[in-house]
């Protein structure tokens, strides 16, 4: 396959997996709870090479899901300690992004681990870093990553739908027909974690919090049913990084950079055209209504 | 050990470096405990990451690393982030949550695209704009330092000014309507200071770690008293003691980066004031209780002995 659509199908798969999951995290407001792991993912990273001192995906993956836990359970505490939760998710983040910062200028400067790289993401390399797993042939480590964690991620929604939707929706009636709604919680967390670090290494763990969000709350303003939102914003996230990539090869620029900005174009767009509830269409009712 | 550390302290470039963050502790501790009340802490995370934008533009538009006008860039797209954060919020259906991250992320990302922009002009290679993200406070030297020293201290002096408008509108806001208060004014003047907090501290601690000057200060100055006065003071002295011992660190270390350092002595700060502070402190709170409990316990003793000396009688 050419170099440009190993690149697509990479981005593609990227602006799926974390489209999909985003939408949870947008009904359960906990957008900036996806914020916080994407930055603490660096130190589950960093930790999981100082470690093995090896760069392989399959400890990289554990390491960011311990920490991206971690950091869920930890603002958890804080909260229940009595902090409110904007504050106790500020803290617990920024703690351990600088630990993780600390520990990179520290003991891995000379790798290949540097910190740009975790923030902007190359996916300009993606095609170039094969690996051999079992029978296949050799593929690019990044497709290999996250067509497991799309599949982990399809999987596990797909088993747990029922109980993902009515803890996102109402979790007193969730609590009160006997799921456990805190076991859900952590589940969906280490599902933004695994999502996240299978994106890093492709997009940049900053920049996965645009397509994390992004598509999700464009296809939020568009349709009210759970299903048709997954879907929609699946689509958009596949947009996003088409156009991104294409955007980005015109201007020469980074395409991770380009593919958050075409995804926040895409926002701007619907939150001013969406049938339903974008503001134009609000407009005309309102007037509309007047004009009876 | 002991050289080194009087070589830095006499050294007059590194003295300037410590005041300008110890001043920027001040300030953004005092601004960062109003936003903690408000409920708006989180949105100076976002003005942090829109700052980049901004000092690319204004680096492309005017070709030079000038620190003023760099910082007047990202002041536009800051204020611009927070008007977008309260516009979305306010006239769709979603909610801040997700309006901040969505904010957030899409302004930085396209603060990457120019960043990448900026690196192949023939005068960007070197601009050092990469210091943005994580904060070189060692290596600012003279003018910056001061021009951040200055706009610190102006900070502090402008909330000192407004505080008793801004701590009705804090804590009562229809109240601050009743009184005849410009409430829109003061909320676009407390945002406006936020954003220029964020915004002169970009320079020291960098655009990502920027909110726990904002965040971490504050909350462990809540754990010591009840009263917004005392809070403010409280948590500016804890702003300040964590920016001098970043820039320290940072200093005595060859390339260490200067955010992390005052990040991580922030949440050593928070963590020591959620356990021991008098009075909210976890573990004064615990000691409390087992004297409580013993002090129940000896009642009751003597309760039940008195009822049975009752008895014989």
């Amino acid at each position: 396959m050419s170099y440009e659509s190993w690149i697509l199908i990479v981005g593609s798969l990227a602006g799926i997996t974390c489209g999909i999951t985003g939408c949870f995290l947008i009904l359960r407001k906990l957008s900036m709870l996806a914020d916080a792991i994407s930055h603490t993912v660096l130190l589950g990273i960093v930790l999981a090479f100082i470690v093995s001192q090896s760069m392989s995906g399959v400890y990289m993956l554990i390491g960011a899901a311990v920490v991206g836990l971690l950091t869920a359970v930890g603002v958890q505490m804080l909260h229940q300690a009595g902090i409110q939760e904007d504050a106790s998710i500020g803290v617990v983040f920024t703690f351990l992004f600088a630990v993780g910062v600390i520990l990179i200028t520290v003991f891995a400067d000379d790798v290949h681990l540097d910190v740009d790289h975790a923030l902007m993401g190359e996916i300009t390399f993606v095609p170039w870093d094969l690996v051999q797993w079992g029978f296949l042939p050799e593929l690019p480590k990044a497709f290999l990553m996250l067509s497991t964690v799309l599949v982990i991620n399809l999987v596990i929604i797909g088993l747990f739908y029922k109980e993902l939707k009515i803890t996102s929706f109402d979790p007193q009636m969730a609590a009160a027909i006997g799921i456990p709604v805190l076991l859900i919680h952590y589940l969906l967390m280490g599902l933004v974690s695994i999502t996240t670090v299978a994106s890093f290494d492709s997009v940049g763990a900053i920049l996965v919090v645009a397509m994390l969000i992004a598509p999700g709350a464009s296809a939020y303003l568009i349709t009210d049913k759970l299903s048709i939102m997954l879907l929609l914003s699946a689509l958009i996230g596949v947009a996003a990084a088409v156009i991104g990539y294409y955007l980005a090869s015109w201007l020469d620029v980074s395409i991770s950079g380009s593919m958050a900005t075409i995804n926040g174009i895409i926002f701007a767009l619907v939150f001013l055209f969406s049938p339903t509830k974008g503001l134009l269409s609000k407009k005309i009712s309102m007037k509309r209504l007047k004009m009876d | 050990m002991n050289d080194l550390l009087k070589m830095i302290l006499f050294d007059a470039n590194t003295q300037w470096v410590l005041i300008g963050t110890m001043l920027l502790g001040v300030a953004s501790g005092v601004l960062g405990s109003i936003a903690l009340l408000r409920k708006q802490s989180l949105i100076g995370d976002a003005v942090a990451h829109a700052a980049l934008p901004g000092i690319c533009i204004a680096f492309l538009l005017s070709g030079e690393k000038s620190l003023f006008v760099l910082l007047i860039g990202a002041t536009m797209t800051g204020l611009l982030a927070a008007y977008c954060i309260q516009f979305i919020i306010s006239s769709s259906i979603i909610k801040e949550d997700a309006a901040i991250c969505l904010v957030l992320s899409v302004f930085f990302g396209f603060g990457i695209v120019l960043l990448t922009k900026v690196s192949q002009t023939p005068s960007g290679n070197k601009s050092g704009l990469d210091d943005f993200i994580f904060g070189q406070a060692a290596s600012l030297v003279g003018n910056d330092v001061k021009l951040m020293a200055g706009a610190a201290a102006v900070l502090i002096f402008i909330t000192a000014l407004i505080f008793k408008e801004l701590k009705v509108l804090t804590f009562d806001p229809s109240f601050a309507k009743g009184l005849g208060l410009p409430t829109g004014l003061l909320n676009f003047l407390f945002l406006s200071l936020l954003v220029a907090a964020v915004v002169v501290g970009i320079q020291a601690v960098g655009v990502i770690l920027m909110a726990a000057l904002l965040i971490t200060p504050a909350i462990a100055a809540r754990y010591w008293t009840n009263s917004l006065s005392k809070m403010i003071v409280i948590s500016g002295i804890f702003g300040a003691l964590s920016g001098m011992a970043g820039t320290l660190i940072s200093t005595i270390g060859e390339g260490l980066p200067t955010g992390p350092f005052i990040v991580v002595t922030a949440t050593a700060l928070f963590l020591l004031s959620m356990l021991f502070a008098p009075e909210r402190g976890l573990v004064t709170k615990w000691v409390k209780r087992m004297a409580n409990n013993k002090q129940l316990r000896r009642n009751k003793l003597l309760q039940g002995e008195k009822r049975s000396g009752f008895h014989e009688l």
